[in-house]
């Protein structure tokens, strides 16, 4: 484990550094509402090695979706910096994917349409769209499911759809906002290993936002920790567990361990949260 | 097993539909004989039946249903191409969303059918005045469900299709109109009722065209069987178009 003032291990890379592939530098989001100014995220900065798995965990209301929505290009207006691979990103990047929270495939698409979806943007051919979009819907193990809609299909094979069509961009960035933050807890787990499967038969650079531990540190080569309103990188923990890893992997030690550290540090800031909601409700109330 | 069970159900409820028509029809036969309704205002059920092959033959029923047929035809395409233009020029346009809606909303309960006589100065005394009536009453509906479509889109698509970069022109057709299809379709539905009745009851009132003309000239005549004969066709007529509506909107929402 390491305070942010410490260094990093050699796998991850410093902001500002040359050889990172995601580079956030001291981001500040504001919103303006009818009782003031609320800053939602405060000076964040932090970075993403190519190949690297990081996670950002934080309490509900931390600013993480903020964090998603900045770094994927679709929130402006926010101070501080995004660049990847060394260029300033301002708006919505080729290199950067990004895997929604909520369902968001296109329910009129079949499965393969709906992962042929990027390619048919960029204008690639028909034929060989179909077969690039075949190979990633076979890769997230959807084989054999490619004329169903997504209304014949589970939660679980819905988000592996949007996953898919993600991966079908080749983006060099692969960012996610509590992709299976719906589905329960076994399904979320098996498909941690898909995920896993994926980033490490890709080396795919990725960024996960979420709220779940052991999802947390499941996958990630890193965990960022967040603290409550207004978002700031608390922690840091570098979590050295085996690869190739699996869901087998949250029965050892050290993965206790590891979810015992970071809910010390987010059981604070969590009860933040709460009590921040109560002050709030009750306040509400008053005014009533 | 359960493809098999959805079409069984699909066809009981196609038979319970059908015998409650047939019962109903059974129960004015029974009605009317009995004297409870006057048969000089509504006619036997049975000499209503037994007219159709009558007007098919000497008042050319189909050559008139055909006639019908292509008015609607007409105002339905323009209700589609201009109803669902207007619509998605609202949604794009907020300032023009705020002016119009409520404007658009209050034509949907104007009887635009009474203005008949200006049409009439403007287009004569033509087909091309009854699809423009037709075509003004079904509109309103086609334009608000078309903006209450667009507006429904779920945010995470629009945002799907921002991560992807696509253009105005791609998120519009990729991804809004996709979505909104299903609200569209029940305002072109709507609008095709608005434009249908007044379809017939401007061929009624002017004297020309199809069937609505038919029911003019044989409610005139008080041949009340063949009048109730020739309304069959305007419900035929709508049970076509609707049938036809109903499955381009499965074609183009899968899914939804």
């Amino acid at each position: 484990m390491a305070d942010l003032s410490t260094p990093r291990s050699a796998a991850s890379a410093v902001p500002g550094s040359g050889g990172a592939m995601l580079d956030v530098a001291h981001i500040t989001k504001r919103y303006r509402t009818a009782e003031g100014v609320t800053t939602a995220v405060d000076d964040m900065s932090f970075c993403v090695a190519p190949g690297e798995f990081v996670s950002i965990i934080g309490p509900s209301g931390c600013g993480k979706s903020t964090v998603f929505n900045i770094i994927g290009g679709l929130l402006g207006d926010y101070e501080g910096r995004v660049s990847v691979g060394g260029d300033v990103i301002a708006q919505t990047h080729p290199a950067i994917g990004m895997v929604f929270q909520e369902e968001s495939t296109f329910p009129w698409r079949n499965v393969l349409d709906n992962v042929a979806f990027p390619l048919e943007i960029a204008g690639v051919a028909k034929q060989k769209r179909r077969e690039r979009a075949a190979h990633f819907v076979a890769m997230v193990g959807l084989r054999g499911f490619e004329r169903h809609l997504p209304a014949e299909l589970s939660g679980g094979m819905r988000q592996r759809v949007a996953l898919a069509r993600t991966l079908a961009s080749e983006p060099r960035i692969l960012l996610m906002d509590e992709p299976f933050a719906a589905l329960d807890e076994q399904t979320r787990l098996l498909l941690g290993d898909k995920v896993l499967q994926i980033q490490q038969e890709l080396r795919q650079t990725t960024l996960l936002i979420t709220h779940n531990l052991t999802e947390a540190v499941q996958l990630s080569d890193r965990v960022l920790v967040m603290t409550y309103r207004p978002g700031h990188l608390k922690r840091e923990v570098a979590i050295d567990l085996p690869h190739p890893r699996d869901s087998e992997v949250v029965s050892s030690d050290a993965f206790g361990h590891y979810v015992a550290e970071i809910w010390h540090d987010l059981r604070e800031e969590a009860s933040r949260g709460i009590r921040a909601d109560e002050t709030r409700v009750l306040e509400a109330g008053t005014h009533r | 097993m359960m493809v098999r069970s959805f079409q069984g159900s699909r066809n009981g409820a196609r038979l319970f539909g059908l015998a409650t028509l047939v019962a109903a029809l059974a129960l004015i036969e029974w009605l009317v004989r009995i004297g409870v309704i006057n048969r000089y205002v509504v006619p036997l059920p049975t000499q209503i039946l037994a007219s159709i092959p009558r007007i098919v033959a000497e008042e050319n029923v189909l050559h008139r249903f055909w006639q019908t047929m292509q008015e609607v035809l007409w105002a339905s395409l323009l209700l589609a191409v201009i109803g669902i233009a207007l619509g998605a020029l609202l949604y794009r346009f907020t300032i023009l969303r705020q002016a119009c809606e409520t404007w658009v909303a209050a034509l949907a309960a104007a009887p635009i059918v009474l203005a008949y006589p200006l049409f009439l100065v403007i287009f004569g005394r033509s087909a091309t005045t009854i699809v423009a009536i037709g075509f003004a009453a079904g509109l309103a509906p086609v334009i608000l469900k078309t903006v209450e479509g667009l507006t429904a889109t779920r945010q995470v698509l629009i945002d799907v299709g921002r991560s992807f970069r696509l253009s105005a022109a791609q998120q519009f057709w990729k991804i809004l109109l996709p979505a909104a299809l299903p609200a569209v379709f029940v305002g072109l539905r709507l609008g095709l009722i608005f434009a249908m009745i007044n379809i017939v009851g401007v061929e009624f009132l002017i004297n020309f065209g199809g069937l609505g003309q038919l029911i003019n000239e044989l409610a005139e005549r008080y041949d009340l069987p063949g009048t109730y004969g020739a309304i069959c066709f305007v419900i035929a007529t709508s049970i076509v178009f609707f049938a036809c509506t109903e499955r381009l909107e499965r074609w183009l929402t899968p899914g939804q």
